[in-house]
């Protein structure tokens, strides 16, 4: 909402600063987005007049001037031909700029002639669009003072008003806010009773008392239209809006001044009654925007014989607008229900400062005085001779009543207020106070004034008054505090993503944090047969689909990073996997993805060549951050079905019994990495956080007791020839469960094929560590061991080498 | 007997052995079993009494010579060859060692752990709920019904899907959602944190369709405005780790509070740019709106099956991306969601800049 400081004084007596009154207005609620102060603009400009002018020697169309600053003369170079001695202009002086193109005025030769300043046009000044010559002003306009005050600059204030105040939509309402909060005194709104001097000629009705309760017009004839005059077209513009015609810019001035919204048809455009009903379904209109509508019967609009001429409450017809011919008008004041036009402006997507004021609620109590100035203002601007007024139907203005303690606002608000001055709040705000004897002690009803839609209840008296009161005057009071120290509060899934989250940049990864949605294409490559949630309105296609994995987002950032030339890629992202859930509702699920892409090593004076990242790499960080997660890692099976999106040979799931699966990791599959467009090996992995068993039982800090074996560990050799195909886990794991008592570990450090090796077969070589309890082996406990590890090893078809 | 001269003469080729062979080798040649110095001991045995008192000590101070004089030798050559060895080990330093990968920890991630962190010190714990959410739980619990012009603010996602009770699917577009179910789920007395993304159809160069909000609701008997302003204050001061914080309310309208606030936090201008900090009525500096916020509407507290006559709190909604900019120094919000490791490596944190109180939330630059 836009307004000059002139139309807010028009209602607000005060002599307040226009900072004090920008500070005022942030404080009561009503936001200051700006403030555009000409004076501001006009500094260095001041009223002059020229005591001589000469012909320039050499140029014929310029002229070289004298002009009395006030302060001094000043010598000028000036092109205007209407420059002439006794000329009483504007001139600006060295230092200013010059509003219309930023230029910044300094003393300079004009073809060997020093010029002191500039002689302005109405146009460099922005004042209008006239630059046949410099500006004239009346002969007696006192000489040396600064433009700007001549000109009597009206600055314009922006204010943000919230969707609850339809009241401040008008510059009358924030008048009255000003005013309660002390900045002035409100000027009443003038009771016009204008009666009109014959009956309205035209039946003006409703049809539909639920979308307009009630529609109340006059005619005014004899009109005559044209330009709006210059206060009115200030206004107009200051406030945002381009003057149109004296008719049409009154239904605007009254709508910016009172937030009433109001329309004017040109009579000789009608044919018949014109009714408030609803749309027939597929009838369509042509707005003032040039643009067709088609309607539905869920639409009220305002129509006559011919057809529909206006979108009720949202925007007049084409047909039907006033021109500079129209004589006659009909002026439409009515009020109309908020949802329905909020919902028929939604479903046209049509939005319009009337809409923006209907929706939010109008005062139901406005319509006789809007009417009647709204017949003034044009009987004003364009004469004409006033009907009597019709009124059909009532708009709903039964009074609210809240029952309110003002206690409540210290007990909500924070803050003591003695009650007169909550009671003189209220009323400067237009609410009415009486005091309840009969119900509380202290109890009063507070009748709310039709203007404030917004306010039904106990907290909204309360904002009122604690609003207006000052928000600065609410001073701190600390919470209570528990006992003693602060208890933790992280949840074990919170815990638990934190740690896993510093593991894995403890171990050289970059956490990412990557969109939620991707394009249709790269979520469905990991969707894994999950049906995905995909948006109604995304706002572009590349963030249509929510993910059902973390590696497709990583995948894209990795092909943004490897083609800004970055040459190793460690990424991970944790966060949540969106899945579908029961009842129709999602299932985010906690995972942490990452992707190994690029050098692994770099090439290096110890090392050789550039090594790049493996299936191991990614099953180094996979293990690793499992086991800081506290899942129990040496109880996981390495598993296959990795997924499409893998390298079938080079990938593997991590589970903790055959169906949950922890992780999975490996190579990219080289489609896939097509698909994603990116070159060289890349391996990845993802950890399903939400599939770690929690611990069971409550939290203990005390750890098992230290009990150090008193003898020492031995260690064994054995090598085993097995099926190639074999997986060696399997062998490691059948090798350490031989003997549980002896063996504490088995590990695996040979897989050997080649030379001596069987073709279809290969060599694995481990290493166990026996540990003695009660006393040392000898021999035959040592033989005994062997012979366990090597019939252990036999079920899986390992021979002990000889 | 003259030993004086095969002493001087032994004495001497050892002083001349130049390798451990050599000098093993005379060592054999005095000392060994068939040595010329053992030879002279064996004549000892076959000398009269007398004489062997005289020759005795002489033959042995020869041999103890000899063998001192070995000894001696022995070190002297040991240590010239360890200190040649060495000599031939030494290598370039300057070369590089092998370097671990250094990783980060996201500054939203970091924010967040910061925010927790202060919060925990005042009792809030940390609460969740889907991003995924109905149009209940988003909207209408929060007191904006269907036709209400504020759903129209929030530039919704939607999904064309539709719940079990017939509720319209969307992506959450504030925190706010959270207060609602863990209100329902855990009741009252309450207070709580909730961080996580939020989505708004909202696109150019200070807004992305994803960011990051946290949600906090404090709900007890006698909660009033002078508490969420103390909160508040409590809070910026801790993060920002300054004393000179200045917190300015301004009335504004949110559905789910009555009274509604919104917060700016006062900046100062020193060379030219924000540091949060100091009381911008007071001098060169401004203010920034950095979160809304506001007393529980009683609406809200009847959705979550709490009575309002009993229950009241305050709720407040804080940009998270924001904050990190606003402390850290970032200057473009769409950075944070590109994965450029370059950026990063750059604002990103090290695993052990683990936020405590005592240590200090923030890490220093």
């Amino acid at each position: 909402m836009k307004f000059s400081l002139s139309w807010l004084k028009q209602y607000l007596e005060t002599d307040a600063s226009l900072e004090d009154i920008a500070l005022k207005l942030n404080a009561i609620g009503l936001e200051v987005e700006g403030i555009e102060d000409p004076a501001a603009k006009l500094a260095g400009f001041r009223v002059a007049k020229v005591l001589t002018a000469d012909k320039h020697p050499q140029a014929d169309k310029l002229q070289v001037l004298t002009v009395d600053t006030g302060e001094g003369v000043l010598q000028v170079v000036c092109g205007a031909p209407n420059a002439r001695a006794g000329l009483v202009g504007v001139l600006g002086l060295p230092g200013a700029t010059v509003p219309a193109n930023g230029m910044v005025l300094k003393v300079a030769a004009v073809r060997g002639v020093e010029s002191n300043g500039m002689m302005c046009s109405t146009r460099e000044l922005e004042l209008g669009e006239d630059h046949d010559g410099i500006i004239e002003l009346p002969a007696d306009a006192p000489v040396g003072t600064p433009f700007a005050d001549y000109h009597g600059a009206d600055p314009v204030i922006e204010v943000a008003v919230t969707p609850n105040r339809p009241d401040c939509m008008g510059v009358y309402g924030i008048a009255r806010d000003l005013a309660a909060a002390g900045l002035g005194t409100l000027k009443p709104i003038e009771a016009l009773d204008i009666v009109g001097s014959f009956p309205c000629p035209v039946d003006v009705r409703t049809d539909d008392a639920e979308g307009c309760p009630a529609f109340y017009g006059r005619v005014i004839k004899g009109v005559k239209n044209g330009p709006s005059p210059q206060w009115l077209q200030e206004r107009l513009k200051a406030a945002g809006q381009r003057p149109i015609s004296a008719l049409v810019d009154a239904t605007n001035y009254i709508m910016l001044a009172y937030g009433r919204p109001a329309h004017a048809y040109d009579l000789a455009k009608l044919n018949g009654a014109v009714v408030a009903r609803r749309a027939k379904d597929g009838e369509t209109v042509v707005a003032l925007n040039e643009k067709t509508y088609t309607l539905d019967a869920e639409m009220t609009v305002i129509a006559d014989d011919s057809g529909v001429h206006d979108i009720a409450g949202i925007m007049g017809g084409e047909h039907s607008g006033c021109g500079d011919e129209t004589t006659d008008v009909l002026l439409e004041i009515a009020y109309f229900d908020p949802e329905r036009i909020a919902k028929t402006g939604r479903k046209l997507n049509l939005t319009s400062d009337a809409r923006s004021r209907f929706e939010r609620g109008i005062d139901p109590n406005f319509l006789d005085t809007g009417l009647d100035h709204l017949t003034q203002l044009i009987q004003t601007l364009c004469g004409g001779e006033a009907s009597q007024a019709v009124r059909s139907g009532a708009a709903p203005a039964t009074p609210k009543i809240v029952h309110f303690d003002p206690a409540l606002t210290e007990k909500l608000g924070g803050v003591r207020i003695e009650e007169a001055e909550q009671q003189r709040i209220l009323e400067s705000l237009g609410f009415s106070v009486v005091a309840e004897q009969a119900n509380f002690d202290k109890a009063w009803a507070v009748t709310v004034p039709g203007w404030r839609p917004d306010v039904d209840g106990v907290p909204d008296i309360v904002e009122e008054v604690v609003r207006i009161n000052g928000l600065d005057k609410v001073t701190s009071v600390a919470l209570p505090r528990a006992d003693g120290v602060a208890r933790p509060t992280a949840t074990p899934t919170q815990a638990l993503e934190r740690r896993v989250r510093r593991a894995a940049a403890a171990r050289g990864l970059h956490e990412a944090v990557t969109w939620s949605f991707l394009p249709s294409a790269e979520a469905d490559a990991f969707a894994d047969g999950n049906a995905l949630w995909s948006l109604a309105n995304p706002i572009s296609e590349d963030m249509k689909v929510m993910r059902p994995s973390l590696l497709p987002g990583l995948l894209m950032a990795a092909k943004r990073n490897l083609d800004r030339g970055a040459a190793s890629l460690r990424l991970f992202e944790l966060g949540r996997r969106y899945l579908r859930g029961e009842g129709g509702a999602s299932d985010e699920r906690l995972a942490l993805g990452f992707v190994l892409a690029g050098e692994k090593v770099p090439r290096g004076w110890a090392t050789g060549k550039a090594a790049v990242f493996d299936a191991y790499d990614a099953k180094a960080e996979v293990t690793a951050l499992l086991a800081e997660a506290g899942a129990p890692v040496e109880k996981l099976q390495v598993m296959g079905e990795a997924g499409l999106q893998f390298h079938p040979g080079q990938s593997a799931t991590l589970r903790l019994g055959p169906k949950n699966v922890l992780a999975r990791f490996g190579m990219l599959h080289p489609a896939v990495a097509k698909q994603f467009d990116i070159e060289g090996p890349v391996a990845i992995a993802e950890i399903y956080l939400d599939a770690i068993p929690g611990k069971k039982g409550a939290a203990t800090f005390a750890r098992t007791r230290y009990a150090p074996p008193a003898l020492q560990a031995v260690t064994r050799d054995y090598a085993f020839l097995v099926p190639a195909e074999l997986p060696a886990g399997d062998l490691v794991r059948m090798v350490a469960g031989a003997d549980k008592a002896n063996i504490v570990s088995a590990r695996l450090f040979d897989d050997f094929r080649g030379t001596g090796v069987p073709e279809g077969q290969k060599s694995l070589a481990l290493e166990v560590t026996l540990q003695p309890l009660e006393k040392s082996y000898k021999e035959e406990d040592l033989k005994a061991i062997s012979d366990k590890v090597t019939a252990a090893a036999a079920k899986l078809g390992a021979v002990l080498r000889g | 007997m003259d030993y004086a001269a095969t002493g001087q003469e032994a004495l001497s080729r050892i002083a001349e052995a130049s390798d451990l062979e050599t000098l093993e080798a005379l060592r054999v040649a005095f000392l060994g079993k068939q040595g010329s110095v053992s030879g002279l001991l064996k004549t000892l045995g076959k000398l009269d009494p007398e004489e062997r008192k005289v020759e005795g000590p002489k033959i042995h101070a020869l041999r103890e010579s000899v063998s001192d004089a070995l000894t001696a030798r022995k070190d002297a050559l040991e240590t010239a060859a360890l200190t040649a060895r060495l000599a031939a080990e030494t290598i370039d330093l300057s070369l590089p060692a092998p370097e671990a990968p250094r990783g980060t920890v996201h500054p939203i991630s970091q924010v967040m752990d910061e925010i927790a962190e202060i919060f925990a010190d005042l009792g809030f714990s940390v609460a969740t709920g889907p991003e995924i959410e109905d149009d209940w739980h988003n909207f209408t619990a929060l007191n904006m019904p269907e036709s209400h012009p504020a759903r129209a603010m929030h530039d919704t996602f939607y999904f064309p899907d539709r719940d079990a009770q017939n509720r319209e699917m969307l992506l959450r577009t504030h925190t706010s959602p959270v207060q609602m179910r863990t209100m329902l789920k855990d009741g009252a007395p309450l207070r709580i944190i909730a961080p996580g993304r939020v989505y708004r159809s909202d696109s150019d160069a200070t807004h992305t369709p994803m960011f990051h909000q946290v949600e906090g609701l404090v709900i007890d008997k006698d909660v009033h405005l002078g508490h969420l302003k103390w909160t508040l204050e409590t809070f910026l001061k801790a993060f920002f780790e300054r004393e000179d914080i200045v917190l300015r309310l301004r009335p504004s309208y949110f559905p789910f509070t009555e009274p509604s606030v919104e917060a700016d936090i006062g900046f100062t201008l020193i060379d030219g740019k924000r540091v949060i900090g100091g009381d911008p009525s007071k001098g060169e500096g401004g203010w920034m709106e950095v979160l809304g916020s506001g007393m529980v509407n009683r609406r809200v507290i009847e959705f979550a099956g709490l009575d309002p006559d009993e229950w009241q709190g305050f709720a407040f909604g804080i940009g998270i991306d924001r904050l990190a900019m606003l402390k850290y120094g970032m200057d473009d919000l769409r950075a944070f969601f590109d994965g450029d490791v370059r950026w990063l490596s750059h604002y990103g944190f090290s695993a052990l800049d683990v936020p405590t109180l005592s240590g200090g939330v923030g890490t220093p630059a």
